[in-house]
């Protein structure tokens, strides 16, 4: 067993753990966006990011792979962290403004605006596929292809691959892709509906059920009513 | 044949060390070529061709040795040549002078002036090497002797006391004393991450595991650097030697050569130093009857930079896409095929035979507290000697440029050097006495990295320089994480903007966030640095990014969108030049003055080029 902080909390952990390991079981809240339970972490995103003193000095580390060492102390919400996930999610929201993952996400950590040109992509290479089709699956029959700007998801050669089962068990894994935000009017847009969403329903509509699914969809029956 | 020049002991080392030396009398002529890089570029292969030809043709009656030797250092001048026993140092050799050399100066001893090295400063010749000011300031220790041997002969390296190192290594140190000797010595990592040495190879002697592996890291890409390039291409066994060390010491039977494939002469000579190493038995089984084996094998890079960071590279090898990944488990413990892996760059290999022939308090006393021995830096951009610097760690930036390098190119202003390649920063004028190690560059914002020194002048924009690095870095950006992906391309675009005239005051602003996220952020040392540019250049040159949102001028004269060329009234003699190279036809001629249309021009400067009267001027 190892002993560390997390939050000011002293817990102990089994060896071999990971920081979000730790975090998540003791209800601590860390976004992820290419973590998965049952996947290989892969440490992409940098959203899981957090602040580790290990009695030398404070660095970034990401929780997902970071192994717990005795003695460190984990800070998963301060200023710094938050601040870089924040424009990290910035980057991604550029890049894909009409997924409803990422949309929910800023609105969660309070993202108003993008300050970068917008595009319209639909992957966010978090890779989960790639390693579902792989260590799940047992197929293999995606990988990434290309550096920087020209990474994508493909078969090999861009071919109908023969390996491949249509399992779907990538669609099914994938963040971004099934999910589109319905708030979102024309690409390029931060709808922030869901921000907004709580104090409204309550003050208006007194039996409103709907504020677990962050659809927005009062807000806008709200319009027309008015 | 080829089992009889096994050598099996240090005694038969020196036996053989003994009669090499001599064969070789040191009073005999001979003309040693350097076919370094970029000796090669100014025609020294012609070069060489010549001196064979020419010696069989008039020096008949005597025997004269023409050695074709590694880089010299000093690249500017080449091709170098230096002509023993005297060792007369002659530059830019043309083939053609190569007859007038060889009857003047090998059959006579008499010296071609004209092919001397003039001192720029004080105009006196310098005959010899030590006496020009570029090697004077030097101390050479790990390029000392590229310059004096055939890298493709192994008897050459073992006559200069080569392999001498590791037979002491391996007779008469235990593996631990060869640690404690490289840690007390104080060896860095020389790839620029100044990891202490000794303690590397102690964790990775200390780690569990039966299987280890040795690398040395030759994937040098930064624009610029070729310290590693010229060191695998003119002296390859001193690599080997201390690989060979290291893995005896650690534990290793196998180790790689990471060398990227954009370098066919160092891959070459390496291989052919690996052939003979193994032919003389310094590789293969029971290396020196200690019972130690070890093969090292050369992996070719496949052209991503992003493949010199240590988990990509050991990707690489693997066979594996070339990515890196989170490093929280070292690769001391779990590199290699997940075994305990001990990474170094080549340079640092080199240094290892220095320090067990010479002892860990001689290679300690070099340098400054924290940061032992030499650096070896590539010092190119505007300064008039470009070339191969080695300078004990804590030498100023002052003395590099300006005694070593000779100054700024044309007596230009120096604005800035940039070193650590596209990852370092740029360090600005009144840092010049900044004395050069891992910890005051780092402080300054910039960083040891490769080992790239570009200088830069007042006619280079700052903003556009960090583009330019920018720009190769994303190209670069492996595209793993976000903030290395996306906040490099969004950098670009902000700062592209910015050099053309589009930027916004808040931009400035964004691209400093952006560029802190992308530093604390990035999952792999690419990332981290890939700000660096452009951190160092809004903390110096705040003025000039400055200038082009504001003002939307650029002070430097090389954006583009933001500058225009105009022709002095009084300095135009309408004589045409401009007129009629002018690829827009946009240099209208009413009577005798030239004027330039703005709407027509691109800015290309073919007429500030061509004006003999330095009429055309960047506004």
């Amino acid at each position: 067993m190892v002993t560390l902080t997390i939050n000011g909390a002293k817990v102990q952990v089994e060896e071999g753990s990971t920081i979000l390991e730790v975090a998540r079981f003791y209800g601590m809240d860390i976004p992820t966006l290419c973590y998965h339970d049952e996947l290989t972490p892969y440490g992409a995103c940098r959203l899981c990011m957090v602040e580790v003193d290990d009695g030398r000095r404070t660095r970034l580390v990401a929780s997902c792979l970071y192994p717990v060492r005795e003695g460190i102390r984990v800070r998963t919400n301060t200023e710094r962290v938050i601040k870089g996930r924040k424009l990290i999610l910035e980057l991604l929201l550029a890049r894909c403004p009409s997924s409803k993952t990422l949309q929910d996400l800023a609105s969660k950590m309070g993202l108003e605006h993008v300050r970068f040109k917008m595009e319209n992509e639909d992957c966010i290479l978090c890779g989960l596929c790639v390693r579902m089709c792989a260590e799940q699956m047992g197929s293999g029959a995606i990988g990434f292809v290309g550096r920087g700007q020209n990474r994508e998801v493909v078969t090999p050669f861009r071919m109908a691959s023969e390996i491949c089962r249509n399992c779907g068990a990538c669609m099914y894994i994938c963040p971004v892709v099934d999910l589109q935000c319905r708030g979102v009017k024309s690409p390029g847009e931060l709808c922030n509906s869901c921000l907004v969403i709580t104090p409204q329903c309550v003050e208006k509509y007194g039996q409103v059920m709907c504020t677990l699914n962050s659809c927005g969809a009062c807000l806008e029956k709200e319009e027309k009513i008015v | 044949m080829a089992k009889m020049n096994k050598i099996r002991t240090p005694q038969g080392l020196e036996a053989l060390r003994n009669s090499l030396l001599q064969q070789r009398d040191p009073k005999k002529p001979r003309v040693r070529v350097c076919l370094g890089t970029g000796c090669r570029a100014r025609g020294s292969l012609d070069v060489a061709k010549a001196f064979m030809n020419e010696i069989k043709k008039q020096c008949l009656d005597i025997q004269v040795e023409c050695k074709q030797t590694g880089c010299h250092g000093f690249c500017e001048r080449g091709p170098v040549v230096v002509i023993g026993p005297k060792e007369i140092f002659y530059q830019r050799v043309k083939s053609r002078d190569v007859p007038e050399i060889v009857s003047k100066t090998l059959l006579n001893g008499e010296v071609v002036d004209r092919l001397l090295y003039i001192n720029p400063a004080t105009g006196q010749k310098a005959l010899y090497e030590y006496e020009v000011p570029f090697y004077k300031k030097q101390t050479r220790l790990v390029l000392a002797n590229n310059g004096r041997i055939d890298p493709t002969n192994i008897l050459d390296y073992i006559a200069i006391g080569g392999y001498q190192a590791l037979a002491k290594a391996t007779t008469t140190m235990s593996c631990e004393e060869i640690i404690d000797t490289v840690e007390k010595s104080g060896l860095r990592g020389l790839g620029g991450g100044g990891f202490p040495t000794g303690r590397k190879w102690r964790l990775c002697r200390e780690a569990a595991g039966d299987t280890k592996f040795v690398i040395g890291n030759g994937d040098e890409g930064d624009p610029g650097a070729f310290s590693d390039r010229s060191l695998m291409e003119g002296n390859p066994h001193s690599i080997l030697e201390g690989m060979i060390i290291g893995a005896y010491a650690i534990g290793a039977n196998q180790g790689y050569l990471y060398v990227r494939a954009e370098y066919p002469l160092a891959l070459k000579h390496l291989q052919i130093a690996l052939d003979q190493a193994r032919e003389y038995g310094f590789l293969g089984k029971n290396i020196f009857n200690s019972g130690f084996d070890l093969d090292i094998t050369i992996n070719q890079g496949g052209g991503a930079f992003v493949c010199g960071e240590s988990s990509a590279l050991v990707a690489s090898i693997e066979g594996k896409m070339g990515e890196p990944k989170a490093k929280y488990i070292h690769t001391v413990e779990r590199g290699l095929w997940n075994k305990p892996t001990n990474l170094n760059n080549v340079k640092t290999w080199a240094n290892v035979p220095l320090i067990i022939n010479n002892g860990a308090d001689w290679y300690a006393e070099i340098g400054t507290e924290k940061s032992k021995g030499t650096g070896i830096f590539s010092l190119v951009g505007k300064v008039n000697n470009t070339g191969l610097v080695e300078i004990p760690m804590g030498t100023p930036l002052r003395q590099i440029i300006y005694d070593i390098g000779g100054g700024i190119l044309g007596g230009k202003k120096f604005k800035a050097v940039q070193t650590g390649g596209p990852s370092g920063g740029c360090i600005p004028e009144r840092l010049l006495d900044l004395p050069v190690d891992f910890e005051k560059l780092t402080a300054a914002g910039s960083m040891m990295g490769s080992g790239g020194m570009i200088v830069i002048d007042e006619n280079t924009c700052m903003v556009d320089l960090a583009r330019y690095f920018l720009d190769f870095l994303q190209n670069e950006s492996c595209g793993k994480c976000v903030p290395c992906r996306e906040g490099t391309k969004r950098m670009l675009e902000i700062i592209t903007d910015i050099t053309a005239g589009r930027g916004k005051e808040e931009d400035l602003e964004l691209l400093q966030e952006l560029a802190e996220t992308v530093k604390d952020f990035s999952l792999c040392g690419l990332g981290k640095t890939a700000p660096n540019t452009v951190l160092s250049t809004l903390r110096y040159f705040r003025d000039e990014y400055e200038a082009h949102v504001r003002d939307r001028k650029c002070p430097a004269g090389v954006c583009k969108d933001l500058i225009e060329y105009v022709i002095l009234e009084d300095k135009c003699t309408g004589c045409g030049a401009c007129l009629k190279l002018c690829p827009q036809q946009a240099i209208d001629a009413y009577g005798l003055i030239h004027t330039i249309d703005p709407a027509k021009c691109v800015r290309c400067g073919i007429c500030r080029d061509v004006c003999p009267f330095e009429a055309v001027i960047v506004r």
